[in-house]
């Protein structure tokens, strides 16, 4: 999807602002909306690449005046109310007006520091020979898929070089809409910053992107 | 729209509302406040284990964890070997991993190349090695430019470099977490791991700053 999420190239959004000194979190309700995006994936079910389109299928308004734990705020409270977990009445009262759902797993504390140090790894055993091997040219398809991508606009229709084979991994256009892990290899591809943006890049710069093998044409 | 959905939109389009707390809870606060409640009343959500997590991120796991990894390969040609051929696995020797480190790359500087990381797409961040990342790193200006413009960024972090040395910026669009290596600094010759990790910034294993000159270190109250 085209969405605002896909910021890689925009040039209206002013200078970085870095905080001497910053703390983790600015606010206790950060705390607790970081923690609560954690823990409710387990009853909720749903993977990483459902958060993600969840977050970045917010109205482009909202998400661009959000700070970025008010968007991870959003996001939960979609796949809540898209899981059947809570409605929308719930959330607006901030109690049960019904029976809670039968959910298969709960994250308890005693199970937080197991959980994470385990993470959830997506690399896959391959159902075919990688296409691809490092120094190969190929080109980033011109696709514009409505669903959950990872091709970022500003590489799609450019050159650019097979720089490192990383593993077959869980396809994230798939498994955004439930439709199974569907492995595919992923490679970083190093594209020149001059094929990118123009003769105004300095002649040496690149950019490495981490693109799945259906993103990829050979060139 | 009730008085309270009104307010909380209005907090959206102002958006950064930080340092509301005290006394009077701002409209995202309270309106977490209630879904943890809710949640927890509903058997989803073990609040104790929202505790565990907040103190893992906040005081257990953070960027002095890449600091030790940088130091060991600037100090262990051996250790550098491994970090070339699995960084996830050389990471995980010094007990860094798991969630958002599952698949590491480390990629060196070099006098010829400067490396620097990015999502453009949302966050994406090593979490084992530098912990949750900053406000600036998930915010559109960076996520922006970093790609386009990645000298022009680097001067609001105060780092120039030179016009021979190309940069390359890694845009972590799959699972895949880079950690920059920074060049050690001259004049470390005989310092010994822990007081190598000590001139190693967050920024510069981002790859928006360089490592610490002894000097610099001493300076900030950092090395004595």
């Amino acid at each position: 999807m085209n969405g605002v999420h896909d910021m890689g190239g925009m040039q209206d959004f002013g200078p970085v602002a870095p905080e001497p000194d910053e703390p983790v979190f600015h606010a206790d309700w950060e705390r607790r909306a970081f923690a609560l995006t954690l823990a409710v994936s387990a009853p909720g079910g749903w993977n990483l690449d459902m958060s993600r389109h969840a977050r970045e299928s917010l109205p482009p308004a909202l998400y661009l005046s959000s700070s970025y734990y008010q968007i991870w705020l959003a996001g939960i409270e979609r796949l809540l109310g898209e899981a059947g977990l809570v409605t929308a009445d719930e959330i607006e009262a901030g109690r049960p007006s019904g029976p809670a759902r039968p959910v298969a797993r709960i994250l308890r504390a005693e199970d937080v520091p197991a959980t994470m140090a385990k993470g959830g790894p997506v690399d896959r055993p391959p159902q075919a020979a990688a296409l691809f091997s490092p120094g190969d040219a190929v080109r980033a398809r011109n696709i514009n898929p409505q669903g959950h991508t990872r091709l970022p606009r500003y590489v799609r229709g450019h050159p650019g070089t097979i720089a490192r084979v990383h593993g077959c991994h869980i396809f994230p256009d798939a498994h955004a809409h439930g439709l199974g892990e569907r492995p595919q290899w992923v490679y970083s591809v190093r594209f020149s910053a001059r094929d990118l943006w123009g003769e105004d890049a300095a002649p040496g710069d690149s950019v490495h992107v981490d693109l799945w093998e259906p993103y990829l044409d050979p060139a | 729209m009730s008085a309270d959905h009104h307010h909380h939109d209005h907090d959206h389009l102002h958006g950064h509302a930080h340092g509301h707390e005290g006394s009077e809870l701002s409209p995202t606060a309270l309106r977490v406040r209630a879904l943890e409640s809710l949640l927890v009343e509903k058997g989803y959500v073990d609040p104790a284990a929202l505790d565990a997590l907040v103190d893992t991120y906040e005081h257990k796991v953070g960027p002095r964890n890449g600091a030790r990894v940088v130091a060991r390969a600037w100090s262990d040609p051996g250790y550098l070997e491994r970090l070339r051929t699995d960084a996830t696995a050389a990471i995980a020797e010094l007990g860094f991993a798991g969630r958002q480190g599952e698949h590491m790359v480390a990629v060196e500087n070099t006098p010829a190349t400067h490396n620097m990381v990015v999502c453009t797409l949302c966050s994406c961040y090593p979490w084992p090695v530098l912990g949750l990342p900053p406000v600036w790193y998930k915010s559109p200006p960076y996520r922006s430019r970093a790609v386009i413009d990645p000298r022009g960024v680097l001067s609001e972090f105060g780092v120039t470099l030179s016009e021979e040395v190309s940069i390359s910026v890694w845009d972590s669009t799959a699972e895949v977490r880079y950690l920059v290596i920074p060049m050690r600094p001259d004049g470390t010759e005989g310092m010994t791991e822990e007081a190598l990790a000590a001139l190693v910034t967050r920024d510069s294993m981002i790859g928006t700053g360089l490592a610490l000159s002894p000097d610099e270190a001493r300076k900030e109250g950092l090395l004595q």
